[in-house]
């Protein structure tokens, strides 16, 4: 059992350092995969732990985006001038003007989201159900519908992030940046997880869960757990965006920044192929998925869409338990639980 | 600054009228939703892409020379098929389960029919024109266009002929019956499969009508769904389940509501007000339940 789990880690963290020497074409294809497992993750802390099914953690992936490219250029040049020249590249980072404004960008990106879903965290949060899950469908498209009508981040027409700068290694050089900035990230975020869900926080959301009242009943602050677990996501999420941000380069409001109908939609998708409430569900699906929609996309050729609708509603009815609840099916023991031969049989003859 | 004062109460009655109209569509597609969301206990995210299917229907007549204002008779014929289809496809396999799968299995549903419309009709924004007139009030500073009227009159015709419908007829009190009780309805005898399946070709139906009304009134467009979804479902959290003159009234103030964020605020901000609206309206009743220890559920 344990050294199984140490074998798995250790495929993961050697995987991730080779892969970049081993498949350099893929690289940035890679490091998508990196942040998609942190989305999936992230979602995981709200759809699988807490069971609040949540469609808006698109909301701080965007507001880091935005906000990590704004700091880049806001540091050191005048933002409006930057939006309104558009793709003409009229300012140029230096060097390390370019890293300083990186870094002070991401570490913004993580806290500026992590800020905003404390601020309205007691309001939403304080739904159940459904009500909860259009509430955060529409908080994602309502920021994105809004950040299109706000003139200094390029309204409609987006804005572009600032570009690789000169004299620092080639293409080559900045996919290997970002792609380790991303891998780093990913361990980060499951690292923290993988803390916080041994920890009292863990208990808490499998407790609301359960049976939120209940849990209150208890004497535990649900309200300021689920709020916490909101900051958790928001950061790594946030993170994350600034991060895709810089790779794809160009920053729309609805098309990739509040991108529901892919990001938005993709996180929850992969935490629930992998399994919901479980800690490799997300990273499992969420590189099963990568691995499916980079290998086939191309084969649909513009019914990449409709594919995603069709696998959506397929794996939502047949398959809901995720990979991780079809192995812990098929092998329970592995995940701990003790089978009793005569029940087994018995369950089989009731059938 | 004089023109302004001056136009104001003009464009305020053009603005509640306009929205008014345009409620009624609304409230009719928040029919279709408090409907299925009673019997059936489900939340079609794919509602708003309904409705623009059948405005396509509509207009693909409209396209071949026919007069689009027969799509209000063609396209719920339509639509009823492709719900009944859509049921026994998809919709019968999540009704007993979780509701966030049967959101998100109608949010699949919703990415695949915007992508197929989006391949069939094409991504220009469209409108089937009908060629009605306008009609011209207080002393033609008020311009209505006809199309307008009449699709409004039709939307009424339409909620009134189905709730005599729900009243009266058999499918009708077994529809009622099952959303009471299902268990009781089956024990008493009702296929509740048969009136699940027929819920949900009404409702499809329904946004048939609405759609072929806004492919006249208003403009078509493949992406554009999901705010009818979300505004069907403001309109059922703010009336209540069964409750239709509070349906009727709320479309109606939601459609004023519109007009006006689109005066005041511009255009681009319309959509973004709607969704807006939506996240205030919800967080409002959480608090003004909470205070006596409740919640929405």
């Amino acid at each position: 059992m344990k050294r199984n789990n140490l074998i798995l880690y250790g495929a993961l963290l050697v995987f991730g350092l080779l892969a970049p020497f081993l498949f350099p074409a893929f690289k940035l294809q890679i490091s998508f995969m990196w942040i998609l497992v942190i989305l999936a993750l992230t979602w995981d802390v709200q759809g699988g732990q807490m069971g609040y099914n949540t469609f808006g953690n698109i909301l701080f992936f965007g507001i880091g985006m935005y906000i990590c490219a704004s700091t880049q250029i806001g540091l050191f040049f005048p933002l409006e001038e930057w939006t309104a020249s558009g793709g003409e590249k009229t300012f140029l980072h230096t060097p390390s003007q370019y890293f300083l404004g990186l870094s002070a960008g991401l570490v913004l990106a993580g806290i500026v989201p992590v800020v905003v879903a404390a601020l309205i965290g007691y309001g939403i949060l304080g739904l159940r159900g459904h009500y909860f899950a259009i509430c955060t469908l529409g908080l994602g498209i309502a920021a994105g519908e809004l950040a299109g009508g706000i003139e200094i981040i390029g309204a409609g027409q987006g804005m572009t992030a600032p570009p690789w700068p000169k004299g620092i290694g080639d293409t080559e050089f900045r996919s290997e940046f970002f792609y380790f900035l991303t891998f780093i990230t990913m361990l980060a975020t499951f690292i923290f997880l993988r803390w916080a869900y041994q920890r009292r926080f863990g208990l808490v959301l499998n407790a609301i869960r359960d049976n939120e009242d209940k849990a209150e009943a208890m004497g535990i602050h649900t309200m300021r757990y689920k709020i916490l677990g909101w900051m958790v996501s928001a950061f790594f999420v946030g993170i994350a965006g600034g991060l895709v941000g810089n790779m794809v380069g160009y920053i729309e409001p609805t098309e990739i920044a509040f991108a529901g109908a892919t990001y938005g939609v993709f996180m929850i998708l992969m935490a629930i192929l992998g399994g919901k409430g479980t800690l490799w569900g997300p990273v499992i699906g969420a590189m099963v998925f990568h691995i499916f929609k980079e290998g086939f996309w191309t084969f649909f050729l513009g019914w990449q869409y409709v594919a995603l609708g069709v696998l959506i509603v397929v794996i939502v009815i047949f398959f809901p338990e995720g990979i991780m609840g079809w192995l812990r099916e098929k092998f329970p023991e592995r995940f701990g639980e003790v089978v009793d031969e005569a029940d087994r049989k018995a369950q089989v003859v009731l059938k | 600054m004089d023109l302004l004062i001056f136009q104001v109460p003009i464009l305020m009655v053009q603005a509640s009228l306009d929205g008014a109209l345009l409620g009624i569509l609304f409230a009719l597609i928040a029919y279709g939703m408090a409907l299925q969301w009673g019997v059936m206990n489900i939340i079609n995210i794919a509602q708003g892409e309904m409705v623009i299917l059948g405005g396509y229907i509509a207009y693909t007549m409209y396209v071949m020379g026919i007069h689009p204002a027969y799509g209000v008779i063609v396209s719920p014929i339509i639509m009823y098929f492709i719900g009944w289809l859509l049921y026994k496809l998809v919709i019968n396999r999540v009704v007993d389960r979780d509701l966030f799968i049967s959101i998100l299995a109608t949010f699949g549903i919703s990415i695949l029919t915007q992508q197929l419309m989006n391949f069939i009709f094409g991504a220009d924004v469209v409108v089937a024109q009908s060629n009605f007139g306008t009609t011209l009030l207080f002393d033609d500073m008020v311009t209505l266009p006809n199309a307008k009227i009449f699709s409004a009159l039709i939307g009424i015709i339409f909620a009134i002929g189905l709730v005599l419908y729900m009243k009266k007829s058999k499918l009708g009190r077994a529809i009622r019956a099952t959303s009471q009780n299902a268990r009781a309805a089956k024990i008493l005898g009702i296929d509740t499969e048969r009136v699940y399946a027929a819920t949900f070709g009404i409702n499809a139906a329904l946004c048939g009508v609405a759609g072929a009304l806004i492919s006249i009134t208003f403009t078509l467009h493949p992406y554009v769904g999901l705010p009818y979804t979300v505004r069907s479902f403001m309109i059922v959290i703010i009336a209540g389940l069964g409750n239709l003159p509070g349906v009727a009234l709320s479309g109606m103030g939601l459609g004023v509501f519109e007009e006006f964020s689109d005066y005041i605020l511009g255009t681009e901000f319309r959509i973004g007000s709607v969704f807006t609206l939506l996240v205030l309206i919800l967080v409002y009743r959480r608090f003004r339940l909470s205070r006596k220890r409740e919640y929405l559920e």
